[in-house]
């Protein structure tokens, strides 16, 4: 009798190897969905280590030009990752209140990550912009094609996280937190919670690295 | 037979993102918990990449120990993918990705490297050309 008593609780067989729930039938929708979609970031990472390698191996080629410790405000890096972090926060208290359907502090969340967002995009496009006036764009070496791949491509997953969070912000205005949208926002969320783990490697590999070389 | 019966209504998996916790609470905690350490490791590499109080071979090192520490700090308290029974898939699809990311990463440093070592000198390499 000790033994289904334990079974109920859960202790005795925490990992299911009994198989008593093969007979629960098909996951269900939201799952399934959101496994989908983290098979798709996962791909995305995979394509992201691809850059961050070409980056790597490129990292000395500067080809007389400047090198990365003379390129860097490591104070404007300091502030995006700020930026992104607390966006990365407050995406979270967004999927807390849609999961109890609370439309105020819904928009409210969203609307100070997407705000975040645009600081980081702001900072991101100042940065490229002065590296290009300084004679350091893309085609200067390349180191400098690398890093412009590199960073220019999470900022780019960065500007669409933001088309898609109005699209959400507008989706949840209009037609409330229905089940298919409350999907849509799991996977926005994972989205841009894994923009921000891209974002670490990028801040340490590409600025913190390249000006401690 | 009836306790069993109950336990059915366990959820055998989880959708990547969500978590087990239902309270809100709590929730919020979590995600405060997970800020506070990420701000804590992030501070902890910037400032080790600018100082001089440590042996400097060590620094490079430290910065890639912090970025992966960050990382599954993210990976646990932001995107929720524990070690719980309920989320076997979703770090069974991490790993794969993972092994993907350092055979790209580690093998093109690796190739690259043995490369540049067997190859003859550039300017060298440019004489015998002429």
């Amino acid at each position: 009798m000790s033994v289904t008593a334990a079974t109920a609780d859960g202790h005795a067989d925490p990992h299911h190897v009994r198989g008593h729930d093969t007979q629960s039938g098909p996951a269900p929708k939201r799952i399934v969905t959101g496994y989908g979609f983290w098979i798709f970031i996962l791909s995305d990472m995979v394509m992201f280590s691809a850059f961050f390698a070409s980056y790597a191996v490129l990292m000395g080629n500067t080809a007389g030009g400047p090198k990365g410790a003379e390129l860097f405000d490591l104070r404007s890096v300091a502030i995006e990752t700020v930026c992104l972090l607390l966006s990365s926060f407050t995406c979270g208290m967004a999927t807390i209140a849609a999961d109890v359907r609370n439309r105020l502090w819904f928009q409210l969340a969203m609307a100070v990550t997407c705000a975040l967002g645009l600081a980081f995009l702001a900072l991101e496009g100042r940065e490229f912009a002065d590296l290009v006036a300084r004679g350091a764009g893309p085609t200067r070496s390349a180191f400098l094609s690398a890093f412009f791949t590199l960073v220019g491509c999470h900022g780019l997953h960065v500007s669409a996280g933001i088309l898609w969070l109005l699209t959400m912000m507008a989706q949840v205005f209009t037609k409330g937190f229905r089940p298919d949208i409350q999907r849509r926002l799991l996977c926005f969320a994972l989205f841009w919670h894994a923009l921000d783990i891209i974002w670490v490697a990028v801040f340490s590999v590409v600025y913190l690295l390249g000006s401690a070389a | 037979m009836s306790e069993q019966v109950e336990d059915l209504g366990d959820p055998v998996e989880v959708a990547p993102g969500d978590e087990a916790e239902v309270r809100i609470g709590e929730r919020v905690m979590g995600y405060v918990a997970g800020l506070g350490l990420a701000v804590l490791l992030t501070g902890t590499s910037f400032f080790i990449a600018g100082t001089q109080l440590v042996w400097q071979p060590s620094i490079p090192v430290a910065i890639v120990v912090l970025a992966i520490a960050q990382m599954g700090v993210h990976l646990v308290f932001f995107l929720h993918i524990t070690t719980g029974p309920d989320n076997t898939n979703n770090v069974l699809a991490l790993a794969f990705g993972l092994l993907i990311v350092f055979l790209v990463i580690g093998g093109s440093l690796w190739i690259m490297a043995n490369l540049n070592h067997n190859m003859m000198p550039m300017d060298q390499l440019m004489r015998m050309q002429r």
